[in-house]
């Protein structure tokens, strides 16, 4: 297969720019050098452990960074004052100073998407409804984070509740593209990837239900990693769909979403669904690229799942995916084009259960016992009013499009017949995952497109989650890489897809091939 | 009256289960805690927060189900029953719908032998687990009314019957032996008035012989098994007035509330046809799967309940009355039984409890635990009188120590010589003594007041303060009066 991948022009600098760069070159990891992989999460270790950098110059450049770009991409909803991030900072670098043992993500800047409660900032999940709402309690992930030594640098933005696919459901504000500020950033966690391709954090955390950590992975240039259902617990993440929702981890790079999975997996006590398997150490595989054999590939089966390259997307993802694929073979692995007569019934399918779902977990935001409250003179005017100006209009349609699925005489047609589809879908993918070691894909038919382009077309919105709802339906885990860009310098991502709890083989592949993808290319936004 | 008429009575019946926490989070539950002091973000149903499911709710809704003779459903699951009101934090309550953990049973009841006894056999539909809710305040002034989360979550189980009773009275025995299980079983207190055990009852009548039902009125507000008796009662009589009046069209399906001042049952709300609950599967919680070994385990843990204990108190030859009795309270059954154990006649031990241990107990306003009288000593109370060694009357005295004082039989015989009189020449020693005593009720007596024999037992009682063998006594006295 020919490849016909753009090879990137240098990436433009201005002269104030470039000279921090070559001072904190690990804070913008361009190439790394060449004996680690390239990884900011293990750099920036190596180079607080030798000294080389302190963890309050670390978060300095970071925030500064943030502070320079945010007007122009709003990818947070609340930022706490840089002094907190700062002391935490210098707490870190006592600790560096006496040699104390240090978590696994120390001096690590984290950006959390709005949807995941943190007792210490606000957690609007994007809504009006949850406005100033401070949480009780810390995400069992947010609590992970702290014990293994991150840095919360702020929260988010979103799509409202996690319904979205471009951010632009937000209550608070639209996040722009770093890549094209006039496009969206994907989403719902747009915020997150933003953030994460702009370098204002290192790594953040995302949701996934239908596609909303992978689908803007692959429209900022980023990686973006949606682990098994059930690997990660979701005690603290604002329910959109109890039985599709995960966190997930945006990175610039394989390793550092391999490293911050690691750290906020595992079983959790507060959340039934979560598995008590254990998590492997993601970490080993994530070698430089010096140690790999000529084909590190040798004998990984890849599934090409023909329906996701044909018509409906894009020629230009199309071909990025297939010079992802042809990169693939040069690393060794046998290809086979698969097909899943299934696949397109994931889309409606999804929206039917994702909705249903919805509208259940959304009952509670009633304004009685916290959030926003707009008053009644009886309940009933209470929760109307209270509902009805806290919540967005897409949140609105779901609402009533999952009541509908839901109510008496409708709940066969659909909401069981959606579940009887999501078993079909299921058995589809389980079984091509029994001839493959992974499935690939692209993760969006687009890259990202202007914003207010298909903001007052729901089902063209819709439309665009197709190659990443049958994962969630299926629960398993998955891998968005960048592979290229289109003729606008937009990135395209690919998709990954691995069997239940097998995030190690998709961590190992997707390492593998970013190292030695064009050079180890680096996805960094003009912006910068 | 209802003549030509049948009444066709079912009861659901909620029991709260008295687990050391709420049924999918850690918070404690004590009953009249100040409000919203044990609540947390998953009871109070918080963004992000999800339910874990407490396992002994599963525990005590397979003993439940056992005890109700129903068939178990080895996986069942949990659904979400969806409404909005206050008192329901999550807007949705966790609840079972199609797959309930029991279903297909009875209950075994005996009717009281002052209601005609009888022996019932009713079915139970189905008992299910699902979470209570919180509670709601009023304010006098009707301007606003409060939440009070401290009971949303509390476990309970639904308990349905079928349409078996037929009236007031079955269906409260059918309430109070559902009480009784679930003591026995020691999965909830089963208290009416702190709504630990509440009924729900649906009523209708039909014309006998008629196999189509009628319509159904359900009655809420019951907080005692007599009003559940009498708001039915009153609720049969209002419909098959209806009925003979020609105006059975006005008995509409609707919820009434019985109100116990007024002793009627009133309109409440129209129930405007079967609200859509929009049930689905509980997503956050796993299916709940039984094993045989578990579900044998709980079986063979069961303690004796009441119908079985009845039966066995029936077969050592007591009467409906005395098994009743000493059945029907787990407390007073367990005293019974240890008493008959050390070998004591089981009709004698019935009479003391039923008699002077009850009357004490009514009086001081003691349950049988908060007497210091020993099931041992009961039994030893009894053997001392049947082998003479104390009379009947000694032994009550006895009994009143025993119960307020505590000790034993044989320290108190030796501490105040209780010891009963049977020698006969001893007997007519007292005899003489008293006649000798009394010469003028002795004039009296043998010119025709021969009723002066009772005075003559009395004082020689009084002599011998009460020790001397009533039918000895009595015997000799009148050889010497003869």
């Amino acid at each position: 297969m020919l490849s016909t991948v753009q090879t990137p022009p240098r990436l433009l600098r201005s002269p104030s720019a470039a000279a921090s760069t070559l001072r904190c070159i690990y804070t913008v990891p361009c190439c790394g050098p060449s004996r680690s992989p390239n990884s900011q999460i293990l750099t920036a270790r190596k180079s607080l452990l030798s000294r080389e950098t302190s963890a309050v110059d670390l978060a300095k450049s970071f925030c500064e960074r943030l502070r320079r770009t945010e007007p122009q991409i709003g990818s947070f909803l609340h930022v706490p004052p840089h002094e907190t991030v700062l002391k935490q900072a210098e707490e870190l670098d006592v600790k560096i100073k006496n040699g104390d043992r240090l978590g696994p993500l120390a001096g690590v800047l984290v950006g959390v998407k709005d949807n995941i409660c943190t007792s210490d900032m606000p957690s609007t999940a994007g809504s009006k409804i949850l406005e100033n709402y401070r949480p009780p309690f810390d995400a069992t992930a947010v609590s992970k984070l702290k014990r293994n030594g991150a840095l919360i640098i702020g929260k988010t933005n979103l799509d409202e509740f996690g319904m979205g696919s471009s951010t632009e459901a937000s209550a608070y504000q639209v996040t722009a593209n770093p890549w094209d500020l006039s496009r969206v950033p994907g989403g719902s966690s747009g915020g997150s990837a933003a953030a994460v391709s702009a370098r204002q954090c290192m790594v953040a955390l995302g949701s996934d239900t239908g596609g909303s950590v992978r689908q803007p992975a692959s429209f900022c240039g980023v990686v973006g990693l949606k682990p098994t259902y059930g690997r990660v617990s979701r005690y603290g993440l604002v329910a959109y769909a109890s039985s599709l929702d995960v966190i997930g981890c945006l990175s610039s790079s394989v390793a550092d979403a391999g490293i911050l999975l690691a750290a906020i997996s595992g079983h959790d006590k507060f959340d039934a669904t979560s598995s008590r398997r254990e998590v492997p150490d993601f970490e080993s595989h994530f070698v430089s690229k010096d140690g790999f054999e000529s084909k590190p590939l040798r004998g990984v089966r890849v599934g090409i799942i023909r329906e996701t390259l044909g018509d409906g997307v894009d020629s230009e993802v199309v071909s990025a995916v297939h010079g992802a694929i042809s990169h693939l073979e040069e690393l060794g692995s046998i290809l086979s084009e698969i097909s899943l007569p299934s696949f397109s019934l994931g889309l409606p399918a999804y929206y039917v259960l994702a909705s249903s779902e919805a509208s259940s977990n959304l009952s509670r935001y009633d304004g009685v016992r916290y959030g926003s409250q707009s008053s009644g003179d009886d309940i009933n005017t209470l929760y109307e009013n209270s509902r009805g100006r806290g919540f967005g209009s897409e949140v609105k349609r779901r609402i009533l499009m999952g009541t509908y699925a839901l109510s008496a005489g409708y709940y066969d047609a659909y909401y069981k017949r959606a579940q009887q589809v999501r078993t079909l879908i299921l058995d589809g993918l389980k079984d091509a995952l029994e001839r493959n070691d992974i499935l690939v894909s692209p993760a969006a038919p687009s890259v990202a497109y202007r914003i207010g382009e298909k903001k007052d077309d729901p089902l063209a919105m819709y439309a665009g989650d197709i190659m990443t709802v049958n994962v969630n339906l299926a629960g398993l885990p998955a891998l968005v890489l960048p592979c290229g860009f289109s003729v606008g310098r937009l990135p395209v991502g690919f998709q990954m897809i691995g069997s239940p709890f097998d995030e190690e083989k998709l961590l190992k592949i997707g390492h593998i091939f970013e190292q030695t993808f064009e050079g180890g290319e680096c996805f960094v936004p003009p912006i910068l | 009256v209802l003549g030509n008429y049948e009444a066709v009575i079912g009861i659901e019946t909620h029991v709260q289960l008295s687990t050391s926490t709420k049924a999918f989070c850690s918070c404690p539950y004590n009953y009249g805690a100040q409000p919203n002091t044990s609540i947390c973000p998953v009871c109070m149903g918080m963004p992000g927060a999800l339910p874990i499911l407490n396992s002994k709710v599963i525990e005590y809704a397979v003993k439940v189900g056992l005890a109700l003779n129903c068939k178990l459903s080895l996986s069942s699951k949990f659904d979400r029953k969806q409404y909005f009101y206050p008192d329901l934090p999550k807007g949705y309550q966790i609840s079972q719908f199609d797959v309930p953990i029991a279903s297909g049973g009875f209950l075994d009841v005996d009717l009281p032998v002052e209601f005609g006894g009888g022996h019932r056999k009713f079915g139970i539909t189905r008992v299910h687990m699902e979470e209570d809710a919180g509670k709601l305040i009023h304010a006098a002034s009707g301007n606003f009314s409060q939440v009070d989360l401290n009971r949303a979550g509390v476990p309970l189980l639904e308990i349905v019957s079928e349409p078996d009773m037929r009236t007031g009275i079955e269906a409260a025995e059918y309430a109070a032996e559902l009480q009784r299980v679930v003591r026995y079983l020691g999965v909830s207190n089963g208290n009416m008035q702190e709504g630990s055990l509440r009924c729900d009852v649906n009523v209708s009548v039909r014309p006998l012989g008629q196999l189509e039902f009628g319509t159904k009125v359900e009655i809420k507000n019951l907080n005692s098994f007599s009003s559940v008796s009498r708001a039915i009662d009153f609720e049969i009589s209002r419909q098959v007035l209806l009925h003979s009046q020609g105006e059975a069209d006005q008995i509409v399906q609707e919820t009434r509330l019985w109100e116990e001042g007024a002793q009627k049952t009133v309109t409440m709300r129209k129930k405007e046809g079967l609200a859509d609950y929009r049930y689905f599967p509980e997503p956050d919680l796993p299916a709940v799967t039984l094993s045989d070994e578990y579900v044998g385990r709980i079986r063979d843990s069961l303690p004796e309940l009441p119908e079985t204990k009845r039966r066995r108190y029936e077969s050592l030859g007591l009467g409906m009355q005395d098994v009743l009795f000493l059945a029907n309270d787990m407390n007073v059954a367990a005293f019974f039984d240890e008493t008959i154990a050390t070998g004591a006649d089981v009709k004698s031990a019935a009479n003391w409890m039923m008699g002077d241990i009850a009357a004490y107990l009514k009086n001081e306003k003691l349950s049988i635990n908060g007497i210091k009288l020993v099931p041992r000593e009961l039994a030893s109370l009894i053997a001392a009188i049947k082998t003479g060694t104390i009379s009947g009357k000694i032994g009550k005295e006895i009994l009143l120590e025993l119960m307020s004082k505590g000790g034993t039989v044989e320290g108190m015989i030796e501490e105040n010589d209780l010891v009963q009189i049977v020698d006969p020449v001893e007997i007519e020693k007292i005899v003489n003594r008293v006649l000798k005593e009394n010469p003028k009720q002795l004039e009296q007596y043998r010119s025709g007041k021969t009723r002066l024999q009772g005075y003559f037992a009395g004082q020689a009682m009084k002599e011998t303060r009460g020790k001397a063998n009533p039918e000895l006594l009595n015997k000799i006295l009148l050889q010497r009066l003869t």
